[in-house]
C-alpha cells in the first residue's frame, strides 16, 4: 500500500519554483528522508501534503487521500512535527498534549491514557506535569514527537527533527525514530539537511535540489551506483587536476568544484601512488588527499556539481572557514 | 461530543489557565484602572459636579473605568493570536483538523471570560475605594461584560489576523485603543463635550459599553439602555465576523 502519492506536484512562489514537479512514491512503513540543503524545497513539499500550503499545480494523495479535495481526511490521519517550536510555553506538557487530543477527537475515556502512552515513548512521564518553558530544548523536541504520535496517525511527517540541538541530544531523537519504526506500524516522512542523519534512518533517501528529486533510492544504492571508492583531493589547482584525470581511462568519474576534486575508482588503495606520481610529475600543488567508501555527501556533489554544506553557507567567507574546520578534522 | 465543541471547550480553558498562570498579567492590568480611581477620581472628586444622580465623579467614572479594563483586557487577548504565530503555537491549531472559525470562537469567549474576570475585579476595588455601586443588577452587569468583552477580543483577533509580528501592537494601543477610551465620555459627560467631539463619540462602541454599564451600575445614563445594548449586539455581530473572515484568510 502507498502511504504517499504525488504526480507533478509544483508550488510557485512570485518568481520562485520552490517544488518543482515532484512526482514520487512512499510506501507504508518506510522511513522516507528528503535530503537537501536549506531551501531546496523541502519544506514547501511537507507544507503542501499536511494541507498547509495548495499547491500551484499537480496533486497528491496521503493515505489515499487527495490532499486538495480532502485536506480533514488527511490532516486526522497523519502527525506532524515542525521545523519550528510550536507549543504552548506556558501549558504543561499533559496540557498541550490535551489540548492536540481534543482537537483531532480523541474520546475524553481514553485521553489520558494516550498522552500517558506517548509520553512514555518519548521517556517525559516524569516531565508531564511541568510547564513547556522548563524544559530543555531537546525535551521540547520529544513532546512534539510524543503529540505527533498521540491521535495514532498513519504517517508522522518530521520536518528537520534535530535541527539546533546538540549531539547527544540528536543521538537520542534518532534512538526515538528508530524505536518508532520498530515498535508502531508508521510511515515517517523526514526531512534533513544532515547527511548523517539521512544515512542512519532512511529506508529511502530522496536528494533534492532547487525543487527538483534528483535522485531517489536507498543510502547503500546511492553510494555505490558512483561506482568504487572514492578519493578526494583537495586544491586550488583544481581544473588542472581535472583536465589531467579526464585522460586517464581507469578513472570511473569525476566530480569537481572550485577547490575540491572526487575522483572514483575501483580499489582506490592500490592506486593511489599511481595517482600522486601523475600529480607531481605535473607540478600541481594539492592540499590534501582522502580516500574513502562514497558518502552521501559525495553523491549531493555527483548529482548537483557542489557539497551539501556550500549551499549551506550564504556567504563565502563562513563557507571557507567551514571547509577549513571541515578539513582539519577529517 | 461534536468535535467542534469539545475544540472550542479547550481554547476557553487555555486561555483561563494562561491568564491564571500570569500573575503579574493581572496585576499589571488592574494598576493603570486602580490608579485612576484612587488619584484622578477621588482628586477630582471635590471640584467636578457630574449629571449623575448624587453629582460624584467618582462614581460617574467607575463604570468608565470598567469599560476600560474589559477594553484592554480583551483587545490584549485578541492580539495575543500574533503572540501565538511568533511562538509557533498557531501552527499547530492551523493544521489541526477542525474549522478555523471553532478556533476564534474559543478563544473570543476564552479571552471574554478573562476580561470578565478583570472587570469584576476592578469592580470590587470600586467598592473598597467607596464607590456607590447598584447591585441588584449584578446579573445584567455580568452579562453587559460578556457582550462588551467578545466584541473586542473579536476586534483584537481581527487586527491580529493582519498583522505579522508584535511591532502593530503598539499603533493599536495608541491610534485605536487610547482614543477609543477618551472618547467614550468615561471620564466626562459628553452632554457637556464639543460638538464635534460628541458625533465622533457616537461611532465609538466604547461610548455604548461605558453608557450601558452606567445604566446598570449607577442607574444614570443619557442614552436609553436598549439602545446601547442594540448597538453593542450589532458591533458584536460585526466584530465577530471580520475576526471569523480575517482568521481564515490568514496563510500558513
Amino acid at each position: 500500500m502507498l502511504s504517499i502519492e504525488t504526480n507533478n506536484l509544483t508550488k510557485k512562489f512570485q518568481n520562485l519554483v520552490a517544488v518543482d514537479n515532484i512526482s514520487l512514491k512512499v510506501n507504508h512503513g518506510e522511513i522516507f528522508g528528503l535530503l537537501g540543503p536549506n531551501g531546496a524545497g523541502k519544506t514547501t513539499l511537507i507544507s503542501m501534503l499536511v494541507t498547509m500550503k495548495k499547491p500551484t499545480s499537480g496533486s497528491a494523495k496521503v493515505n489515499g487521500f487527495e490532499i486538495k479535495n480532502n485536506p480533514n481526511e488527511v490532516r486526522s490521519n497523519i502527525g506532524i512535527v515542525f521545523q519550528d517550536p510550536s507549543l504552548d510555553e506556558e501549558l504543561t506538557g499533559y496540557e498541550n498534549l490535551e489540548m492536540h487530543a481534543a482537537m483531532y477527537g480523541i474520546s475524553k475515556n481514553i485521553r489520558k491514557q494516550r498522552i500517558e502512552e506517548v509520553m512514555k515513548i518519548v521517556e517525559l512521564s516524569d516531565r508531564i506535569n511541568d510547564t513547556v518553558k522548563t524544559y530543555s530544548g531537546g525535551m521540547r523536541r520529544r513532546l512534539e514527537i510524543a503529540r505527533g504520535l498521540l491521535h495514532y496517525p498513519k504517517i508522522l511527517f518530521l520536518d528537520e527533527p534535530t535541527i539546533g540541538l546538540d549531539p547527544q541530544t540528536r543521538n537520542h531523537i534518532w534512538e526515538y525514530i528508530k524505536k518508532l519504526k520498530k515498535e508502531q506500524a508508521i510511515t515517517i516522512i523526514l526531512t534533513t539537511h544532515y547527511m548523517d542523519e539521512a544515512d542512519l534512518l532512511c529506508d529511502r533517501i530522496a536528494i533534492i535540489d532547487h525543487g527538483k528529486i534528483i535522485a531517489l533510492d536507498s543510502s547503500n544504492n546511492l553510494k555505490n551506483s558512483l561506482g568504487g571508492d572514492v578519493v578526494t583531493i583537495e586544491s586550488n589547482e583544481c581544473k588542472k587536476l581535472n583536465a589531467l584525470f579526464k585522460k586517464a581511462e581507469w578513472i570511473k568519474g569525476i566530480d569537481c568544484n572550485e577547490n575540491k576534486i572526487n575522483i572514483r575508482v575501483s580499489m582506490a588503495d592500490k592506486k593511489i601512488q599511481k595517482i600522486i606520481e601523475m600529480i607531481s610529475k605535473n607540478k600541481i600543488k594539492i592540499d590534501s588527499v582522502n580516500i574513502h567508501k562514497p558518502t552521501l555527501d559525495d553523491v549531493f556533489l555527483h548529482y548537483t556539481g557542489k557539497t551539501i554544506r556550500e549551499e549551506n553557507n550564504s556567504s563565502k567567507e563562513s563557507m571557507k572557514i567551514r571547509r577549513k574546520a571541515w578539513g582539519r578534522g577529517r | 461530543m461534536n468535535r467542534e465543541l469539545v475544540a472550542i471547550y479547550f481554547m476557553i480553558k487555555r486561555e483561563l489557565i494562561r491568564f491564571l498562570r500570569s500573575k503579574s498579567r493581572i496585576i499589571g492590568s488592574l494598576g493603570m484602572p486602580f490608579f485612576l480611581l484612587a488619584i484622578m477620581g477621588t482628586g477630582l472628586n471635590g471640584i467636578i459636579s457630574t449629571p449623575n444622580a448624587n453629582g460624584n465623579y467618582l462614581d460617574f467614572i467607575a463604570p468608565g473605568i470598567i469599560a476600560m479594563v474589559l477594553l484592554f483586557g480583551s483587545m490584549f487577548c485578541g492580539v495575543t493570536v500574533i503572540m501565538d504565530r511568533q511562538f509557533g503555537f498557531l501552527k499547530e491549531t492551523l493544521v489541526a483538523p477542525i474549522k478555523r472559525t471553532s478556533i476564534v470562537l474559543g478563544k473570543s469567549l476564552g479571552g471574554a471570560i478573562t476580561a470578565i474576570i478583570q472587570g469584576l475585579l476592578i469592580l470590587i476595588i470600586a467598592l473598597l475605594l467607596g464607590v456607590h455601586l447598584e447591585f441588584s443588577n449584578i446579573i445584567f452587569v455580568i452579562f453587559l461584560m460578556g457582550l462588551i468583552s467578545i466584541t473586542f477580543v473579536a476586534l483584537g483577533i481581527a487586527l491580529a489576523s493582519t498583522m505579522e509580528d508584535m511591532h502593530g501592537f503598539q499603533l493599536i494601543m495608541n491610534f485605536l485603543l487610547m482614543p477609543m477610551f477618551f472618547l467614550s465620555g468615561a471620564l466626562f459627560p459628553l452632554d457637556s463635550a464639543p460638538e464635534i467631539l460628541r458625533y465622533i463619540s457616537y461611532i465609538d462602541p466604547l461610548t455604548y459599553a461605558v453608557e450601558a454599564l452606567r445604566y446598570f451600575l449607577i442607574g444614570y445614563s443619557p442614552i436609553p439602555i436598549f439602545i446601547s445594548i442594540g448597538i453593542l449586539s450589532a458591533f458584536l455581530v460585526i466584530a465577530v465576523y471580520f475576526a471569523v473572515y480575517l482568521f481564515n484568510r490568514i496563510e500558513n
